[in-house]
């Protein structure tokens, strides 16, 4: 429904836009024994490796080809080689996952060819899974790479199996959480079915305590349940992004798709319930009726401070989507949507025009908002607004429990629903007496004496 | 690269303020000092970092990055260097390039950009940051900057430190050269006093700078420019009217003292407020350096009346902790000029080191942590220490306590030791007499917070 403009302006003032292997790198987080790796200047990693770890509190395993401008230059195939070698030497890991950056692009480095070099000179190399995704900086942004990247770990690792009926494949969106994950899991195991989750950061960025130190990720999707993916019944994507790599699994495996493009709501989740009653052939558990019926009570009570409400949104194509939706059916006014990259998400969301754009725009459009939702990068444009700031998304920087929140499901929705009313309820502004001035002509109208007083008269003007 | 970063590179490489450099052969000085970078067990920032931390805190500046949307979407607003006046400074403003202007250049892309900032945002300077893929297709961003200036007739800085340059350090040098280059000495202060000084690599983070401001307004110092934290353009432009500079932070500014004292004559010196002893030996050096060069001698008294009375009193709040914190272990994983001065603070307060990581400091670093660290020194000093080693020593409790930076905060967390900020990110100031004590007391609330007592309960069911 949105129409979609870009903007006019030539500098981007206060991104919401973050890169393609920013995201191809969460994507590889999601995998166990992972070492993921940018190839580029080792600021690339360094930048990248900074916001998360500052979002999720965790250490981030994440590598650098370490490029300098003669290798650049001359092709980084040495450098590729050295940091295989290095990585599987310190870290042993069982998949290194790289992506590329725009340095390394504009050079033209074919890393697909190096790789097969490296393979035929380093055979100590076999038994280390290696995933190549091409993310320049320049094209896309965050949810872009992560997509491809996930649509690469499928082509590099899936084989056709023969069908496990009980098995899904579920594929969350770059904006699900840990907790998004596991909320998702819970669902689909509630029918007896096995969830292959891919990739699945909820193992490897939750927040628990290893017993031991590792130098690749802490857990995510095992290399075995990436290959078993071949034999799903079907893949459930979570968001427009997915669409790709559950592409690449009917083409692969032949495994039939369903994508969600999104979980937050009510009537998405009674078709996901749904699906997952058909294909298991039972019922759907009382729980999720008792929480279905809970969320509508949230619903009921929540919607008396949405109902109305001018908010001004910027986010991911998908994250936009799933948040836009859900306020626009609780009677929000979608006054002003931000979004970073072209998706076909866009068409679908319930607003007039969705501007790619960046928080200059989304401030710009806030002026007559009640509230904004970006990510934390909005505390400035909130604070120079007096307006409250609801944070979604990536990064979240000063916030803590960011892997633990939970916007999928009916109790994912409810936690929203909360959250949204419980900001409006923090900043509701109290009346003062001079609120409600008359007109001058009522006041004329009204008085017993000829003249007004002119004081009163203009002030109320 | 462009022939003018080259020669650039090089004549930072060529420092006569430092030590290493002097010592070296010909040959060996034309290789320069950057450590080749191992790839696949590489961290750090790049040149393009480097140079943003170095001049990012020029506060009522706008900072434009010139590449494609990782250098600053992934990176702005993320340091706490605060500021008294302007907040433009944490606006993140790129070019964003496109596909099509890496492959048409994105030169006119650049232009617009500085257009645009100047007519919404008027700052009295903008400063332009190369990276590496506007570099490699070839941008111009001398040229760009240059015509900008006389279209617009405001400053427009180019800062060439594009990442593929090399680590964090030299990026540093590369941002001062651009300051060297471009803006100071363009512009005279209103008026000048004999207590003007510079203070050079203090990026006033979680605002630090302001627990040393009030000991030198006290003494009538004026800071006529601080480069580069909660500065303002004007006042570095004319920071050449100083009569001294101190120089903080080891060298990572380095190449500003030394060209100052050469083109204008300006007497410098190292210093560190951190750390009592070393506050009040800057003090010191301040008034010697201030009289030196013209100030009333009644200077040198007042200091150390001040000195007296702020390490008497500092000396007794510490004291409360001390008993408290005697011989408790520290593991120290921090760089370069923090490595000496953090460990005589701790010392102070009766802690002992029992590893201090040296990897990025200097070999002058390494002396005075020597001198400081007395005997078996070497044993303590470690040179590059794996996280899974740095866990093992904690997990073993080796160590009470980890100060570090925040990457590897998680080494210590997940081995359930106690673990404090030292490094850019962190939320306190610890620098003067003030931040001595509030380290002190933000160590000892680390390590006696009862929580880890608590998260080193065993679960009853025999699992971690």
């Amino acid at each position: 429904m949105a129409n979609v403009v870009e903007t006019k302006k030539a500098c981007s003032v206060n991104p919401l836009k973050m890169s393609q292997p920013l995201g191809a790198s969460l994507a590889f987080l999601g995998l166990d024994a992972c070492m993921p790796v940018m190839h580029g200047s080792q600021g690339c990693t360094s930048f990248g490796l900074v916001l998360l770890v500052r979002h999720f509190k965790e250490a981030i395993p994440l590598q650098t080809t370490a490029m300098n401008e003669v290798t650049s230059i001359m092709g980084g195939y040495d450098n590729i080689e050295a940091a295989l070698l290095n990585i599987h030497k310190r870290a042993n890991p069982k998949v290194i996952a790289i992506c590329s950056t725009g340095l390394t692009e504009t050079k033209g480095d074919d890393v697909d060819g190096f790789i097969a070099t490296v393979r035929k000179r380093k055979p100590e190399l076999a038994e280390t899974e290696i995933v190549y995704v091409s993310t320049p900086d320049y094209v896309g942004g965050f949810e872009d790479g992560y997509a491809h990247a996930v649509t690469a770990i499928v082509k590099t690792l899936v084989k056709p199996l023969p069908v496990q009926a009980d098995q899904v494949t579920l594929l969350p969106g770059s904006h699900l959480t840990p907790g998004d994950i596991d909320e998702l899991r819970e669902i689909i195991e509630s029918f007896g079915l096995r969830a292959v989750v891919l990739p699945d950061i909820s193992g490897s960025l939750d927040g628990h305590i290893p017993p031991d130190w590792r130098g690749t990720t802490i857990g995510g999707t095992p290399l075995e349940d990436i290959r078993a993916a071949g034999a799903s019944a079907l893949t459930i994507g979570v968001g427009e992004q997915t669409r790709e790599a559950a592409l690449a699994l009917q083409e692969i495996a032949g495994t039939p798709l369903e994508i969600f493009d999104r979980l937050l709501g009510l009537e998405v989740n009674d078709r996901l319930l749904q699906r997952l009653s058909a294909i298991s052939g039972k019922p759907v558990p009382a729980k999720y009726r008792r929480q279905r019926s809970q969320l509508l009570d949230a619903m009921l009570d929540g919607h008396f401070y949405t109902g109305g409400v001018k908010v001004a949104i910027a986010a991911e194509p998908d994250l936009l989507l799933a948040v836009g939706s859900l306020l626009h059916e609780m009677g929000a006014e979608l006054t002003t949507c931000i979004s970073t990259t072209k998706s076909a998400s866009h068409a679908l969301l319930p607003a007039e025009q969705v501007m790619l754009g960046d928080l200059e725009d989304l401030e710009k459009g806030a002026a007559d908002c009640d509230l904004l939702i970006t990510h934390a990068h909005g505390r400035q444009a909130s604070e120079r607004l007096g307006k409250p700031l609801l944070r979604i998304g990536f990064p979240v920087f000063d916030r803590i429990g960011n892997a633990h929140k939970r916007m999928v499901g009916y109790r994912g929705t409810m936690d929203f629903i909360f959250e949204f009313a419980n900001t409006m309820l923090a900043n509701m502004g109290h009346h003062h007496a001079s609120d409600w001035p008359l007109t001058p002509e009522a006041l004329r109208a009204a008085s017993t004496h000829p003249f007004i007083p002119t004081d009163l008269a203009e002030a109320s003007v | 690269m462009s022939v003018s970063l080259k020669a650039k590179i090089a004549e930072v490489f060529e420092e006569p303020g430092c030590d290493k450099n002097v010592a070296k052969s010909d040959k060996e000085r034309k290789k320069g000092c950057t450590k080749q970078l191992n790839p696949g067990a590489a961290a750090g920032g790049c040149a393009f970092d480097g140079a943003k931390i170095a001049l990012q805190p020029i506060a009522d500046v706008a900072h434009l990055v010139h590449g494609p949307i990782a250098c600053e979407g992934n990176s702005w607003d993320n340091r706490h260097s605060a500021s008294s006046h302007s907040q433009i400074y944490r606006t993140g403003f790129t070019t964003d390039i496109n596909e099509l202007d890496v492959i048409y250049g994105g030169e006119k892309r650049l232009f617009k950009s500085i257009r645009e900032i100047l007519e919404k945002y008027d700052p009295p300077a903008v400063f332009v940051y190369q990276t590496c893929v506007t570099a490699l297709v070839g941008d111009d961003i001398e040229a760009v900057c240059q015509r900008a200036s006389e279209k617009f007739g405001k400053p427009i800085i180019p800062v060439n430190a594009p990442g593929f340059a090399g680590p964090k350090n030299l990026g540093n040098k590369l941002g001062a050269e651009a300051l060297l280059d471009y803006v100071i000495g363009t512009m005279e202060p209103e008026f000048t006093t004999p207590y003007d000084i510079n203070i050079i690599g203090e990026y006033n983070l979680v605002g630090e700078l302001w627990q040393v401001k009030p000991l030198l307004d006290a003494l009538g110092i004026r800071i006529l420019s601080c480069i580069s934290g909660d500065g303002r353009y004007e006042e570095v432009a004319s920071a050449h009217r100083a009569r001294v500079n101190m120089m903080v932070c080891s060298k990572s500014m380095i190449n500003i003292a030394t060209k100052m004292e050469q083109r204008w004559g300006i007497p410098y010196f190292e210093g560190s407020f951190y750390g009592i002893g070393d506050m009040s030996e800057t003090l010191r050096m301040i008034a010697k350096l201030l009289v030196q060069t013209g100030a009333p001698d009644d200077l040198l008294d007042r200091t150390e009346r001040l000195i007296e009375v702020e390490e008497a009193r500092a000396w007794k709040r510490i004291a409360e902790y001390k008993q408290k914190l005697a011989g408790k272990r520290v593991l120290l994983i921090t760089g370069g000029v923090k490595s000496w001065s953090v460990v005589a603070a701790l010392q102070e307060g009766g802690m002992e080191i029992v590893g201090t990581s040296v990897k990025k400091s200097t070999k002058e670093d390494k002396e005075k942590l020597k001198d400081i660290l007395g005997d078996g020194a070497d044993a303590h000093m470690i040179d590059d220490m794996t996280p899974r080693e740095m866990y093992a020593m904690l997990r073993d409790a080796r160590a009470d306590i980890m100060l570090s930076g925040g990457r590897s905060q998680f080494v210590a967390l997940k081995a359930r030791m106690p673990w404090l900020d030292i490094n850019q990110e962190r939320h306190h100031a610890y620098a003067g007499y003030e931040g001595m004590v509030d380290l002190v007391r933000e160590i000892s609330r680390a390590i006696f917070n009862p929580v880890w007592q608590q998260v080193r309960i065993p679960a009853p069911w025999g699992e971690a």
